[in-house]
């Protein structure tokens, strides 16, 4: 790898690369990353083969990218420079797509992207890719990530250049500030004057931190940044450690997420060898370094006190801030953290300018959010708008609604720190403000989907396992606290609530939320009070009739045939094991409830939702 | 399984700064890359290297989930328990994967073969329910799906 030892050879470099870039050539864009779930390997590999026995290989060109968005039509592949886009492709789709897609341009609708059965062959006409405007997610799903010259190829390392050239410290963090930027993180504090406050500590030495440790269950915007463009952040953190005055930098990684930390690693390599990382880089006289750091398994480590603590060596434990890191903080000095997709918009941030980016989003949350689209939502994915779009567009427009033609019930953001909103919320724009007003956090931006097969009380339980199992310990209202509202919301569960159970979750709810030391236990709560606040009715249902009415909660209900809306299929008929449902061909079935053993297979299999869950006293009594 | 000697856990964190408090949870997962698990044995030579008491190492390790103190299988299998993986039916996928391989989240089979640990988010959410088999990932996950990945490692 050739090493640049000044600003002038990086621009030359990047002209050159542009130059010699053929933009008419056919280029095939496999994901092989994420849809790595879905055999994309395997894809690619045929792909592979067939351009060899074909003799293509020179005239047709394989790039292996990080995420491309539409996850839920895994595994994905676009065809360049037609900019049509196929998925849930199978090795046998392969030579076909190369015999007519690629080489006569001809569409193959059954691999197509499809709506009401309408087919979108072309990328750009695709209802999901349509509203997006991608910042973050620039690169991801067009360059090859382990490729440090497709990054550069794309104005990458440009902005760094750019500051070394003419910026001081003060005018980055200026530019940062106006941007109007807040962490991407979760709790949204401006970088700008988070960068402000660690420039402003004297100290020899600074530390400027990547926080990758994407632990929200429901996230995975920071894994496809990691996965997909990894100079993205190296550059942001460039720039950042430039305003601050740093000298070294933590990536700090998941382990569980092995290609992340196999990518960032030799990006790191990578921009070393090339001369943007170590000593007097690019001949400036700057310096700064980055060590990759894996997380062993803690949710908490996401805080960033206790991440520190991690990357010390000792247990991650949060400690209470002031002092903040900014200035107090790895190793007692100056230290920032900044969050994957906060990084990545930097490098575009400065190259665009600061207004260019507060011209995008609302008033108090500037530019374009990464949000990920999960659960029971059609289109699975990676979705970046621009702050400010209600939640339904992005859950009916971009996501495609729920599917089944099931009832949209709820949506969860913001991780075990959040909370879920009901339908009427639906129209609430997504900007940090109106969210938490709603009784949610922006969070990291994951956003589950729960349709009515999902027990809100359930899911209550399930973050407070998740909150409980993952308290560090140290401050006793999270560590007994959610202990004991587990045990509560369980109760529900299980159908062995007390009268006076919802008042003493509430208030138990309320203390935590007030009385722990860090964010994950003052947060810990909220799934219980955001349920509590929309969904009261749920949680009476378990405690005074004994049901479940998501037909969730084992034991707490049963099934029953809705005659209005059974065509007499016979699928369940079929598919039931005890053979508790018997009904002639085409007229309404029905369910013998002494047979029934509630398993759920004939609720999966019909396609009219005429299945519903019935409380199982009347069950009885019929 | 039998313990790995002495010379073999000096040998798994000899290229260790050992004067750097820093580098310990680099230099477990380096012992846990190598055998598989913390032998219980590499304690007090990983105490006594780098000058931090085998009780603090204890406190450490057991604070992370990505160690253990006991041998694990050949294969890992990690369902995820994440949000949307719940919502689209984890527990019955999980239940299922006990029941083929006979075992409890935690649990190892008596042949070392495989070892179930339930993660809480694989970051695979867009094709739940999914999990991982050492380091190759399966989504969309239903009953069936969980058979035939699981046929490929017996």
């Amino acid at each position: 790898m050739r090493k640049l030892c000044s600003l002038k050879e990086l621009q030359l470099f990047s002209e050159e690369l542009q130059k010699s870039y053929d933009g008419n050539k056919k280029r095939i864009l496999i994901c092989s990353t994420g849809c790595r779930a879905r055999n994309a390997l395997k894809i690619r590999d045929a792909f592979y083969n067939t351009l060899k026995q074909e003799r293509l290989t020179s005239e047709i060109e394989i790039i292996e990218t990080g995420c491309q968005g539409l996850c839920a039509y895994a595994p994905v592949i676009t065809i360049e420079p037609i900019g049509i886009f196929y998925g849930k492709l199978t090795e046998e789709d392969v030579p076909d797509i190369i015999a007519k897609t690629v080489n006569n341009e001809e569409v193959i609708n059954s691999i197509c992207y499809s709506k009401n059965k309408n087919t979108y062959p072309y990328l750009k006409e695709i209802p999901f890719f349509k509203p997006q405007n991608k910042i973050v997610l620039r690169n991801c799903g067009y360059i090859n990530p382990t490729s440090i010259e497709d990054y550069i190829r794309r104005n990458g390392y440009l902005a760094i250049a750019k500051i070394l050239a003419r910026m001081k410290p003060k005018d980055v963090i200026n530019t940062v500030t106006k941007s109007g930027i807040r962490g991407r993180g979760g709790a949204g504090f401006p970088t700008g004057l988070k960068w402000k406050f660690a420039n402003g500590y004297k100290n020899d030495t600074k530390y400027f931190i990547c926080n990758g440790d994407e632990g929200d269950p429901g996230a995975f915007m920071d894994r496809a940044v990691l996965e997909g463009d990894p100079h993205s952040i190296v550059e942001g953190m460039l720039i950042g450690a430039y305003a601050i005055g740093a000298t070294h930098g933590y990536i700090y990684v998941r382990a569980e997420y092995p290609i992340a930390v196999k990518y960032s690693t030799l990006a790191v390599k990578q921009a070393r060898e090339m001369g943007l990382l170590g000593e007097n880089i690019l001949g400036t006289g700057f310096s700064f370094d980055i060590t990759i750091k894996q997380g062993a398994g803690a949710f908490v480590c996401g805080e960033e006190t206790a991440l520190i603590a991690s990357i010390e060596g000792k247990r991650g434990m949060p400690k209470p801030r002031p002092p903040f890191p900014a200035e107090s903080g790895l190793w007692g000095k100056p230290t920032v953290i900044n969050n994957v997709e906060t990084l990545a918009s930097i490098p575009h941030i400065i190259l665009e300018g600061g207004d260019s980016y507060a011209q995008l989003g609302t008033e108090g949350s500037k530019g374009t959010k990464v949000f990920a689209l999960a659960g029971r939502v059609t289109n699975t994915g990676l979705v970046e708008v621009p702050m400010g779009i209600t939640l339904r567009k992005i859950i009916f427009d971009i996501g495609g609604g729920i599917p089944h033609d099931r009832a949209f019930k709820a949506v969860q953001m913001g991780g075990p720190s959040g909370g879920c909103l009901p339908t009427e919320h639906l129209d609430t724009p997504v900007d940090y403000e109106s969210i938490k007003a709603a009784g949610a956090i922006m969070g990291s931006g994951g956003m589950i989907i729960m349709d009515n097969t999902t027990c809100m009380v359930d899911i209550a339980r399930y973050f407070l396992d998740f909150c409980q199992k993952e308290s560090c310990g140290k401050c006793v209202p999270c560590r007994i606290g959610t202990k004991r509202m587990l045990e509560i919301v369980t109760r529900f569960t299980e159908g062995k609530a007390n009268q006076g159970d919802i008042e003493k979750l509430q208030q138990l709810a309320e203390s935590v939320r007030d009385s722990s030391l860090c964010g994950l236990g003052q947060t810990a709560p909220n799934p219980v009070i955001s349920t509590l606040r929309y969904f009261r009715h749920e949680y009476e249902s378990h405690l005074n009739e004994k049901f479940c009415p998501a037909g969730a909660c084992k034991g707490m209900f049963g099934y029953e045939i809705d005659h209005g809306k059974c065509t007499g299929c016979g699928l369940c008929l079929k598919n039931c094991p005890p053979k508790a449902i018997t009904g002639e061909k085409k007229k309404p079935h029905t369910i013998d409830s002494v047979k029934c053993e509630v398993c759920g297979i004939c609720i999966a299999k019909c396609k009219f939702n005429a299945i519903k869950p019935m409380p199982l006293k009347k069950q009885i009594v019929v | 399984m039998q313990p790995p000697a002495n010379s073999q856990i000096n040998d798994a964190i000899k290229g260790f700064n050992m004067n750097n408090q820093s580098l310990i949870i680099p230099i477990l997962q380096a012992v846990q890359e190598k055998f598989g698990y913390i032998p219980p044995e590499s304690l007090p030579i990983i105490s006594k290297h780098s000058n931090i008491s085998c009780s603090k190492i204890y406190g450490i390790l057991t604070f992370y989930a990505q160690f253990s103190l006991i041998p694990k299988g050949k294969y890992m299998v990690k369902p995820c328990r994440g949000t949307a993986c719940h919502v689209k039916g984890a527990k019955n996928v999980i239940n299922h994967i006990k029941n083929i391989l006979n075992i409890e989240d935690g649990q190892t089979t008596p042949n070392y073969k495989f070892s179930l640990e339930t993660v809480a988010c694989l970051g695979t959410c867009f094709l739940a329910p999914a999990m991982m088999i050492n380091q190759n990932y399966y989504g969309n996950l239903d009953e069936k799906k969980v058979e035939e990945a699981l046929k490929d490692y017996k």
